[in-house]
């Protein structure tokens, strides 16, 4: 059969091949040329690994002709962000330090995700070691936005959010920090959601802020993120923070609607954001009243301060987590004299800008006599953040903001300024200091034509809720659309 | 604002020479810049009544956790060793550790 140009679902692309009405072959194959046609421009991809995934895509449909379940991902093409570790395959981290590392063994997320038939077709780029927001401080060049190739993806996870929203592949895996799943989600018009901390393994992650970082999916639409959510969910005994916990798969109740839900408007996230995601969010309460939803407005105070204490947290992780990157054991060597001049040689060559910049901000944060001050104060705020969740959730079942401030800025136009850069994070980032789902669903477009995301927020482990509204208001705006 | 609380160059360079980072004079300089504007951002946090609050490291209470003590298979060491930058009789090699005039 000919497959047509929309791009299909990843849940059409497995059924289809379960029945038989297309190969996994022909899929992947299609993937590929549509990544050679377009990815000249995008740079979602760092590397291609089209021999494998035709291989792999082989096998699938030699399973289905014996009549065997190649799993719910059966045949489909799956982007990978380039810190999650594949055997053999190079994992840059969009940094030159790695010098083209090969891991000696898979991340469990990709095992999972061979386990149920999806096929890896490439790695994506990223800002190096996912510090960033735009994708610009990638080693590697900056990826585009689909939409606008003179805009920015967003970031860190800004090839895998591109990958997707250009029909390059159905599904990307992220990683989610302070927003870099959601935050290029909205920028590029898909799906990006952040797991509850604990419930997706990050064996395998190269590891940037670890009481932050949880990995995530990108999709098309919100039940394709249900999809891959089930595939990588689930306790692993090689993370030692991976959640021991029966992990219901979240499918179940996602087409129930918002009747009776009580959703809260984050106030504190409705100063400083352009007019047009003003009127998306009054938008979407609108559609959301409209279906029952009770909309109410909410105060969540501590989260005016959580980009101050989550750029001393991350750093100062982060500056730990990085020390390993020394020329010993992996990547790039610069040598010297001694060990240590090797080591100062290796990492002032193999790191850019931005890792230095927060490699030195976490360095000072933990440093003596500073500490208190800094990252101390930073650990207290949030454990008022976590309290102000805690407190806004005995009211409302979930909660509602604007997935970012503005739509996609133009290449170039923060890149210089550290700190106006960290700002298109403030939406996202309370979520990770508390350890909760939070996703970014499309909502429209701004009148240059950005896309606009909103974000759905909910207490830990009730990942099945911001699905559940994220879904609702996907179907709202499709309908609105016709 | 308290100035002498400010970051200086002087600390940029020692906080660098920590983490094993060399930097230019012009580095040092543009990187003052940059933490300096980072850190009194954060000072929106020091001006909160913080006393009393415990300090959260992270959002699940962080325990031990042990594995049962049985062999299980392991990373292919061939494998490891093929991916450093140098190496000899199944270890990393580094350069020596003292001077190396030796």
């Amino acid at each position: 059969m000919k497959l047509s140009d929309k791009p299909l679902s990843a849940k059409e692309i497995a059924a289809g091949i379960k029945n038989k009405t297309f190969s996994a072959t022909e899929i992947v194959r299609n993937s590929l040329s549509r990544i050679d046609k377009l990815d000249g421009d995008i740079h979602a991809f760092l590397a291609v690994t089209g021999d494998q995934a035709l291989l792999r895509a082989k096998e699938i449909d030699e399973m289905v002709s014996k009549g065997e379940d190649p799993g719910i991902l059966a045949g489909v093409p799956i982007g990978i962000k380039d810190n999650i570790c594949t055997r053999k395959v190079a994992t840059t981290c969009g940094s030159k330090i790695l010098n083209e590392w090969k891991p000696p063994y898979d991340a469990t997320v990709i095992e999972k995700l061979r386990s149920q038939g999806a096929i890896v077709v490439g790695k994506t780029n990223m800002d190096e070691f996912a510090m960033g927001s735009s994708t610009e401080h990638s080693a590697f060049g900056p990826t585009r936005n689909p939409h606008n190739i003179n805009c920015v993806p967003g970031g860190s996870s800004g090839g895998s959010a591109a990958s997707v929203a250009s029909g390059m592949v159905p599904l990307a895996l992220g990683s989610d920090t302070g927003g870099s799943i959601r935050q290029p989600a909205a920028f590029c018009g898909v799906v990006g959601l952040k797991p509850t901390y604990g419930l997706v393994s990050r064996y395998g992650l190269v590891a940037f802020a670890s009481s932050l970082d949880q990995i995530g999916p990108f999709s098309r639409n919100v039940e394709d993120s249900v999809l891959l959510s089930n595939a990588i969910m689930g306790h692993d005994p090689l993370d030692s923070t991976s959640l021991d916990i029966e992990t219901p798969p979240i499918k179940i109740d996602i087409d129930k609607g918002v009747k009776g839900l009580r959703i809260g408007i984050i106030s504190e996230f409705l100063e400083g954001i352009s007019p047009e995601i003003s009127k998306a969010i009054e938008l979407a309460c609108k559609y959301l009243e409209e279906g029952g939803g009770q909309i109410e407005s909410c105060s969540v105070p501590s989260v005016r301060q959580s980009l101050s204490a989550y750029y001393l947290i991350a750093p100062a992780e982060a500056s730990s987590n990085l020390a390993r990157f020394d020329g010993v054991r992996f990547g790039m060597r610069v040598d010297g004299k001694n060990a240590e001049e090797m080591m100062v040689n290796t990492r002032t060559a193999g790191f850019g800008n931005e890792v230095k910049r927060r490699i030195m901000l976490g360095t000072y944060a933990l440093s003596a006599g500073y500490y208190d001050a800094y990252y101390g104060s930073a650990q207290k705020l949030r454990t008022l953040v976590i309290r102000d969740f805690k407190s806004a959730y005995q009211k409302f079942d979930v909660l509602l903001s604007p997935t970012t401030p503005t739509t996609a800025f133009e290449i170039g136009a923060k890149v210089d300024d550290p700190l106006t850069m960290y700002l298109s994070d403030v939406c996202t980032i309370p979520t990770n200091l508390a350890g909760h789902p939070a996703i970014s669903v499309p909502f429209g477009h701004d009148s240059k034509g950005l896309p606009i995301g909103l974000q759905v927020l909910a207490p830990a482990l009730k990942d099945n809720l911001t699905l559940r509204v994220a879904k609702y208001l996907e179907s709202a705006v499709e309908k609105a659309n016709v | 604002m308290n100035n002498e609380n400010l970051i200086t160059e002087k600390d940029v360079a020692h906080v660098a020479a920590l983490a094993r980072l060399h930097l230019t004079t012009k580095e040092i300089a543009d990187f003052t810049t940059q933490l300096r504007s980072i850190l009194e951002h954060g000072r929106d946090i020091t001006a909160l009544d913080l006393a009393g609050i415990p300090p959260t490291s992270g959002p699940i209470p962080l325990e031990n956790v042990f594995r049962e003590d049985v062999a299980g298979s392991c990373i292919d060491k061939s494998e490891v060793l093929s991916q450093a930058p140098g190496h000899q009789e199944g270890q990393f090699l580094v350069p020596p550790l003292l001077d190396g005039s030796e």
